[in-house]
């Protein structure tokens, strides 16, 4: 039997909100969750947005964010209850004992110190070492977390280097006080998927060669299962399932478990080819303030009730490419033609019925609507605007249109403060569909949202475009997604179009080095993933 | 609205902010002698009869107050608003149009900004006749400018939200995209930022009456008023100190009321914070 490492018993945690317009209430997040943690084992804490999996993985920091407090049951580390350390104790244990990194690396970095400086501070602090001697130990860190030159990779600046590189600096950082737990908070997420994986399998060596213990926190299951020896599922700060990341993944015992392991299973039969296209967009460049060129002749045509998934990184010019088709960016070439007519390159010069049938749906629903102005608002302004309905027409269109996207009319005098993400994301679809548009531009709409909720979304949508005969240009980095709806397939990379056709043969091999690099770098839902993935492409790489 | 939840400094802010409302709409009835009666003795000590005593010339130094009050208040408020009204609209205009036009207006009115405003005031108030209403135009324009700023760089934060580009995307005019999209978010910086320009106003306008170029005689306003028996002090006669006093509380009580407001109206339906 190993040493147990941490020990939570119980563990209640509350907080003050003050709910719009009514008086602070005090709230529970975290409802009695107990678990321990040996040494040298990786817990994986996974749940959805408000499932408390922060909020408990903090706890062995004995830190609460902005009005978070822990009221009841214990912490223990190392034999000790750490809710009663006090300050000065706090400051012990954390850095020394506990470490923490944190989702994004470049916010979580001082921009004006070295690396260097950075990632043997708590050492330091904590007397652990003298600075030579740290240097040299975050040098051994930086070489086995894959950093380039690891001899130099400290005299950088954050800036200097790139997002996955400082997520991995993190690690080192919170690994170079030899600490016996790390905290990792969403250490990817923020992260392209080709750099995902590069840091996922550096953290995860760097784990075993350690023996560090971990709380790996995350909402996406397929990542934590290739980390994890454990997995803990959490639903609204209650404790669902507990077992082995074995046993989570491959026989989950609870309904909403099982849920979320066959998350993303949505099937799309890929429709038929059906003649003239409601969009063509033909040899398009472009670029902003004339330097840099983001978009490099780039050429694809939607056809009416079709779904085309543009896929790619972030810079890949993905997001670009709809600003220049609704008229935001007016393009240096090409030509975009819009059911049957060409669309002026300008916002400005664009008619009524032009915008009227090209709508746009966010990927923030939070920034996507006025926070001053009520659902019926939202939703009727576009009908008032674009057919001039009044009162009671408005009013019933609008109830039509809530009913569409499975809200009741009970929402219609809400604020968007008042809605959950996936219905903010609704009401932005019905804004999109009250102007009865022929083409709707989704850029990365379920990327903020927690997977089911995503699902939920994706299905709405193929099931309106099945009534509306409405074609979606979708944007996300996504591949789940892209298996999930599309029809076909446009995968850009920096600015080009490096593969387009339907989605059965875009999605089949032989495939270009980029197409099989980003679809080999999706996290799939079983274990061993990870190392299968590497190898992978190791083999590849000595190959050429 | 609960009343409950309204802090004690905004109690006390809302009270005496009121009470100086209440006095300066009332000041006829309100006040116990007549604005230029001369009742008593010349600095005469307070009383019974007249509570703060007499001024400079003998004239019930109370009743002049509650009559200044009137004065100072509503010229004060007259330039705000002119200044808001200007400012604000100049400000989004500028912010949602850009180009030259967003150029030109910032431009002119960092050229005013430059020259300090109550020199700016003094040149102009010297030329042309000092009566209440050139007071209140260059008071409200020479506010203008810092509202013009506050309102541009609201709306240029605002401008680039999603929901901004979204009703630019619907084909929305800039009268719409102003008024409805940008204005109702702008609100609670600019309400707290009148309470501020409100009292910025009543120092400015006491300050040009006790340099002589504000409010003439012989209608009375606070900084007149203590233009007017500044003297005294050198004799320990304190006839200045109140209407200095009531300009202070005037505005430390103005200041808790757009505090609390911009509290309140922050997370009002949840708006944007910060």
């Amino acid at each position: 039997m190993a040493e147990t490492l941490l020990d939570i018993r119980d563990l209640k945690i509350g907080a003050t909100v003050i709910p719009p317009g009514e008086d602070p209430q005090d709230i529970t997040i975290v409802h009695g969750v107990s678990f321990t943690l040996e040494k040298g084992r990786v817990l994986g804490l996974i749940g959805e947005s408000g499932a408390g999996k922060s909020t408990i993985g903090l706890s062995p920091l004995g830190y609460g964010r902005g009005g978070v407090r822990i009221t009841g049951g214990e912490v223990i580390l190392n034999g000790r209850d750490i809710l009663k350390a006090g300050p000065g104790g706090l400051r012990r244990i954390r850095g020394r004992e506990v470490a923490y990194v944190a989702q994004s690396a470049a916010a979580a970095f001082n921009p004006a110190q070295k690396l260097m400086e950075q990632v043997i501070e708590t050492t330091l602090r904590h007397k652990l070492a003298s600075r030579a001697e740290a240097e040299a130990r975050a040098k051994r860190l930086f070489a086995r977390l894959g950093l380039p030159k690891p001899e130099t990779f400290g005299d950088r600046y954050p800036h200097q280097v790139s997002g996955g590189q400082l997520q991995r600096a993190m690690t080192a950082m919170a690994l170079c006080p030899e600490p016996d737990l790390i905290i990792f908070d969403e250490p990817t997420t923020a992260l392209d998927v080709t750099t995902q994986i590069d840091v996922l399998a550096a953290i995860k060596e760097a784990i075993r060669d350690t023996g560090v213990a971990a709380l790996y926190i995350t909402h996406d299951l397929a990542v934590v299962a290739q980390v994890s020896d454990e997995i803990m599922v959490l639903r609204q700060g209650r404790m669902v399932e507990h077992g082995t990341t074995d046993q989570i993944i491959n026989a989950p015992r609870e309904e909403y478990t099982r849920a979320l392991v066959s998350v993303r299973s949505i099937e799309h039969e890929e429709k038929a080819p059906s003649g003239a296209p409601v969009l063509d967009v033909t040899g398009i460049t472009a670029s902003y303030a004339g330097s840099v060129k983001v978009l490099k002749d780039v050429s694809v045509s939607i056809e009416p009730g079709h779904t085309l998934a543009v896929v790619g990184e972030s810079g890949s010019g993905k997001s670009t490419l709809a600003r220049v088709i609704t008229g935001l960016l007016p393009p240096e070439a090409g030509a975009i033609t819009f059911d049957g007519r060409t669309l002026s390159p300008a916002l400005p010069q664009r008619s009524r019925d032009d915008l009227r049938e090209l709508q746009m749906i966010y990927q923030m629903a939070d920034t996507a609507m006025n926070p001053r102005q009520t659902v019926r608002t939202i939703i009727g302004r576009p009908l008032e605007f674009y057919f001039g309905l009044r009162g009671k027409a408005k009013e019933a269109r609008i109830r039509e249109l809530l009913e569409q996207i499975e809200m009741g009319d009970g929402f219609i005098d809400r604020y968007p403060a008042e809605l959950s993400g996936g219905q903010k994301q609704r009401v932005c679809i019905a804004r999109a569909l009250a102007a009865k548009p022929k083409l709707i531009i989704c850029d990365e709409v379920t990327s903020a949202l927690d997977p089911l909720v995503a699902d939920g979304i994706l299905k709405l949508l193929l099931e309106l475009q099945a009534k509306e005969k409405v074609a979606y240009l979708f944007i996300t980095h996504d591949i789940a997604t892209v298996r999930a709806i599309a029809d076909e397939i446009a995968v850009m990379y920096r600015g080009e179009l490096v593969r387009y056709g339907p989605k059965s043969k875009v999605l089949a091999p032989p495939f270009d080095a980029y197409t099989e690099l980003l679809l080999s770098s999706v996290p799939e839902m079983h274990l061993g993933w990870l190392e299968e993935a590497i190898s992978r492409r190791r083999m590849a790489s000595s190959g050429n | 609205m609960n009343w409950r939840r309204i802090p004690a400094s905004a109690w006390l802010g809302l009270v005496l902010t009121f009470a100086f409302i209440f006095v300066a709409v009332f000041a006829p009835w309100v006040a116990p002698y007549g604005l230029n009666e001369t009742v008593t003795d010349v600095w005469a000590p307070p009383s019974a009869e007249y509570w703060l005593g007499g001024d400079n010339l003998g004239r019930d130094l109370l009743s002049r107050m509650i009559y200044g009050a009137r004065t100072t208040m509503l010229i004060a408020a007259l330039a705000s608003a002119l200044a808001f009204l200007s400012g604000s609209v100049l400000g989004f205009l500028a912010a949602v149009a850009g180009g030259w036009l967003d150029q030109g207006l910032s431009r002119l009115v960092d050229l005013i900004m430059a020259i300090p405003s109550l020199i700016l005031a003094l040149v102009v108030l010297s030329v042309v006749p000092a009566d209440v209403g050139t007071l209140i135009l260059v008071m409200g324009l020479v506010e203008s400018t810092r509202v013009f700023r506050l309102a541009r760089a609201v709306a240029v934060d605002i401008g680039v939200m999603d929901f901004v580009e979204a009703s630019r995307l619907r084909g929305e005019g800039t009268r719409w995209i102003i008024f409805r999209e940008i204005l109702p978010n702008a609100l609670s910086p600019l309400v707290a930022e009148f309470g501020l320009r409100f009292i910025f106003a009543v120092l400015f306008l006491s300050s040009l009456s006790f340099l002589g170029l504000g409010v003439q005689p012989p209608a009375a306003d606070w900084g007149g008023m203590v233009r007017e028996n500044k003297d005294g002090i050198v004799f320990g006669i304190g006839a200045a100190l109140y209407p200095a006093g009531a300009i202070a509380v005037l505005a430390i009580s103005v200041n808790l009321v757009a505090d609390w407001i911009l509290n309140r109206t922050t997370d009002l339906k949840g708006g944007r914070s910060g």
